[in-house]
């Protein structure tokens, strides 16, 4: 605690603390912007390092890691743009709540859920990061490709009302997924190199729902009155915390482990959230309408997990995510060298960069809360010139995952199978689900075979994914129980797809 | 109007952040041969080896004042086979730069693309790394021989780990190690991981039983003892870590992960030229001498003849490593 302490003196130094300032600022900017992640401005960042002090220099990364994760929502729930992969869930309910005027209050939460995971996040951190990193290394690719099984397995519970046509969703995502050369066979790159690296997730997301739903709502510009979005309630009601605070925990609870995880990541602990609340709430005809806890939850799940990416990097010196490896490479320039003596190596360093995770989280909330009603506003904008907006930014973060014209083309090509896809009424999530987990399953998959020479029984051979499977039997039974009692309710998304959009 | 100066901030960060990455305006070379505008294209995301590289070498040019500003441009995808389709693309433009090296040659042809290296105009070799080959601490194999006799007595049962893709270096070079100790690369089982942080994983997870990569990012867990080397690639030992060449360790050859500058294709011999003359410049400054220094890179540095020859090499060997495996 001492130590902890001691580092609160460094981080709360005016230098210091500026630069926690800078890096939060910076990171929510670029959360904010689709395609330019936190990742690719640590990158940018990185010749800093040569006239900035370690401590003062880790100390703006940090801050523009936990920025991203909170930047990365705005955009989600007022422009159905997200920012980043990790936020792509909470445009689903969040872009709903905001269309009935309560975008201040999907924002809040997300900003208070942000905190609070963070928060319980940095504390377990100093709790736990001498501990565990010696466990997570033990996980191999058969208990990840378990893992994933069972988070593509959850994935039926939000096929939505017409089993089919969610099935059909999840298998379009899937052959997105496919599309690259990770097996070392071109698959479906139509010989472009283009296409080899696969198609990014950002650029599917603000495709299906920016672009999807703008030219939904052009297709219905002359034939429909357009719904007035009504101007809500700036805070958070009493209700609201109410609702939000369990999402919170539970949203924490996933995110950390597999931030600490090194193929966990930040989509699967905020998708397996949303999944959770959807399960457990009490307000189940709110889901799909804009349930408050859908974005509480997987909220709270985002920053947790960039929290616990620091367990490993800090004590074995492993990065999990791509923000990480890059902040590996500042630590190096620096001639850092993390791993299990580093904690102990450099005491200042490393509780001053603890502290200030603490300080940038508070000061995120500070800027955060109170902007909430501000950028709830920007709805107010004429439709049409709102749309516009979207449609700029949704261009401009396509453009900015790879800078090639080529995402643009790609971009409207998406669009359209989104606007398909409302016309339809097939749900998106699944397509969604389908893009993030097909390609981590085929790979931890192929992995896993390749490493045991083809031996299918190395799936099972280690503990966790037992468990795991275990876990998913349990389910599968429970839930074909569960469907014997209850009996289905009416399909009520119909209605959309009896729509003559033809005007 | 605080909300609207908050979006101007916003706004103001966001452009300068653009600015930064992909940067707009493209002022072609002025008359001035010491303040000429050039760009630099990257072969892969900020951050990674040639980014790396690409940007220390542009540092020392424009802190010198050897030649007027440079423009950056990340060109990402297929592993470099999108930025060499780009500098074919510039044919005769003499003011464009691409930084690239050994895995740029070999991702042409596992991409099946048609612009492969020869087809570029050769500026400049100018870094080097070594391969190392990563054991974790527990492992049975204290000495590269014990490695090497279990490889040959069952060649698919070792799995060799890599962070790179088919083409790139941690993959080339176990496939020609094979080679030269007589087992056939279409028997090297061969897992590639998405950069040395999943590697580094799998080896400490005792997953795999022999990674092979650049030693950088492990050089935490080698200092610790929780990876041992088994020998590192280069002609010559490496400072900071305790391990034999691979000559030392009785395998006759040399592996090294070079990377260079090329240009476009269809400049004038002059223009060509004035480009081999900045890189010149550039190798001698203080900066890059630090550069080299601060990133443990080897200096590789060749031009003219040396150069062109060296490219050649590298590239049909590449080419034939690959079409054994049936990759090209």
């Amino acid at each position: 605690m001492d130590l902890l302490l001691e580092g609160f003196a460094t981080a709360l130094t005016p230098e210091n603390l500026m630069y926690a300032v800078i890096g939060v600022l910076l990171g929510t900017a670029v959360g904010v912007l689709p395609g330019i992640g936190p990742a690719m401005t640590v990158a940018l960042l990185l010749p800093v390092t040569f006239s900035v002090p370690p401590t003062s220099g880790l100390i703006l990364f940090a801050g523009i890691y936990y920025g991203g994760m909170y930047g990365g929502s705005t955009t989600s729930i007022l422009l159905n743009t997200p920012g980043e992969s990790s936020s792509v869930v909470t445009a689903l309910e969040g872009n709903k709540m905001a269309k009935s005027g309560r975008a201040a209050q999907a924002l809040a939460t997300a900003a208070v859920g942000s905190f609070v995971a963070g928060t319980i996040g940095t504390l377990l951190i100093v709790l736990l990061a001498p501990n565990i990193a010696d466990v997570v290394v033990k996980l191999g690719a058969p208990s990840y490709f378990a893992i994933m099984a069972l988070a593509l397995f959850t994935v039926t519970a939000v096929l939505g009302s017409s089993k089919i046509r969610g099935f059909i969703a999840l298998f379009i995502g899937l052959a997105i997924g496919l599309v690259g050369t990770t097996t070392g066979q071109q698959r479906m790159t139509f010989g472009s190199p283009q296409l080899a690296d696969g198609i990014d997730v950002v650029v599917v997301a603000v495709a299906v729902f920016a672009i999807g739903e703008a030219l939904w709502v052009a297709a219905h510009l002359r034939s429909k009155p357009l719904d007035v979005i009504p101007v809500g309630q700036p805070w958070m009601s009493r209700d609201d915390w109410g609702r939000s605070w369990k999402p919170w925990l539970r949203g924490t609870a996933f995110g950390f482990p597999f931030g600490a995880l090194p193929a966990g990541g930040a989509e699967v602990p905020t998708f397996l959230s949303y999944i959770t609340e959807r399960r457990l709430t009490k307000h189940p005809e709110e889901f799909g309408k804009g349930a408050i806890e859908g974005v509480a939850g997987p909220e709270a799940a985002n920053n947790a997990s960039a929290a616990g990416t620091l367990v490993p990097l800090l004590a074995i010196g492993l990065p999990t995510t791509a923000t990480a490896a890059v902040i590996l490479v500042a630590m190096q320039n620096y001639g850092l060298q993390p791993g299990p003596q580093f904690m102990d190596a450099q005491p200042k360093l490393v509780w001053g960069l603890l502290a200030s995770l603490f300080i940038a989280n508070t000061l995120l909330l500070v800027l955060n809360l109170p902007l909430a009603p501000v950028w709830a506003k920007l709805l107010q904008i004429r439709r049409p010139y709102l749309y516009a907006g979207i449609l700029f930014f949704a261009s401009l973060g396509a453009y900015s995952v790879n800078f090639q014209a080529f995402d643009l083309a790609l971009l409207l090509g998406i669009g359209m199978l989104g606007l398909a896809m409302r016309r339809f009424a097939i749900p998106v999530l699944p397509l969604i689900v389908g893009v993030i987990l097909g390609p981590r399953l085929e790979e931890q998959l192929t992995q896993a075979l390749s490493i045991s020479q083809g031996d299918v029984s190395t799936l099972w051979s280690e503990p966790v994914a037992v468990v795991v499977y275990i876990v998913m039997a349990i389910l599968l039974v429970g839930s074909v129980v569960m469907s014997r009692r209850t009996t289905p309710p009416a399909p009520t998304r119909t209605e959309d797809a009896s729509m003559d959009v033809n005007a | 109007m605080t909300s609207s100066a908050r979006k101007a901030t916003l706004v103001a960060l966001v452009l300068a952040l653009l600015a930064g990455t992909a940067g707009c305006g493209v002022t072609r070379g002025g008359d001035d041969p010491n303040n000429r505008r050039l760009r630099m294209m990257i072969p892969n995301s900020p951050g990674g080896g040639y980014d790396l590289t690409g940007r220390a070498a542009v540092k020392a040019m424009e802190d010198d004042d050897i030649t007027g500003r440079f423009e950056i441009t990340n060109v990402i995808g297929a592993s470099g086979t999108v930025a060499m389709q780009r500098l074919m693309n510039e044919r005769g433009s003499d003011d464009v730069m691409l930084t690239m090296g050994l895995g740029v040659v070999g991702a042409v042809y596992t991409n099946k693309s048609k612009a492969t290296v020869d087809k570029a105009t050769p500026i400049a070799g100018v870094v080097a790394e070594a391969e190392g080959i990563l054991v974790p601490a527990d492992s049975p194999y204290k000495e590269l021989s014990d490695l090497v006799d279990a490889w040959k007595k069952d060649p698919k049962g070792v799995t060799i780990g890599g962070g790179s893709s088919p083409g790139g270096p941690d993959h080339l070079f176990p496939m020609q190690l094979a080679q030269e100790i007589g087992i056939s690369p279409r028997d090297v089982n061969y897992i590639s991981y998405d950069g040395g942080g999943p590697l580094t994983t799998a080896l400490l997870g005792s997953k795999i039983d022999a990674g092979m990569s650049g030693l950088g990012e492990f050089q935490g867990q080698i200092d610790n003892g929780s990876l041992r080397v088994l020998a590192v690639s280069g002609a010559e030992r490496l400072e900071n870590v305790d391990a034999p060449t691979l000559m030392e360790a009785g395998v006759d050859m040399e592996f090294l992960n070079w990377r260079g500058i090329l240009a476009p294709p269809g400049i004038t011999e002059e223009e060509k030229a004035a480009l081999v003359e900045i890189v010149t410049e550039m190798h001698g400054t203080k900066e890059w001498k630090a550069a080299l220094k601060r990133n443990g890179w080897i200096d590789n540095f060749s031009v003219g003849q040396d150069f062109e020859d060296f490219l050649e090499e590298q590239n049909d060997r590449v080419a034939s490593t690959l079409k054994e495996l049936g990759l090209a």
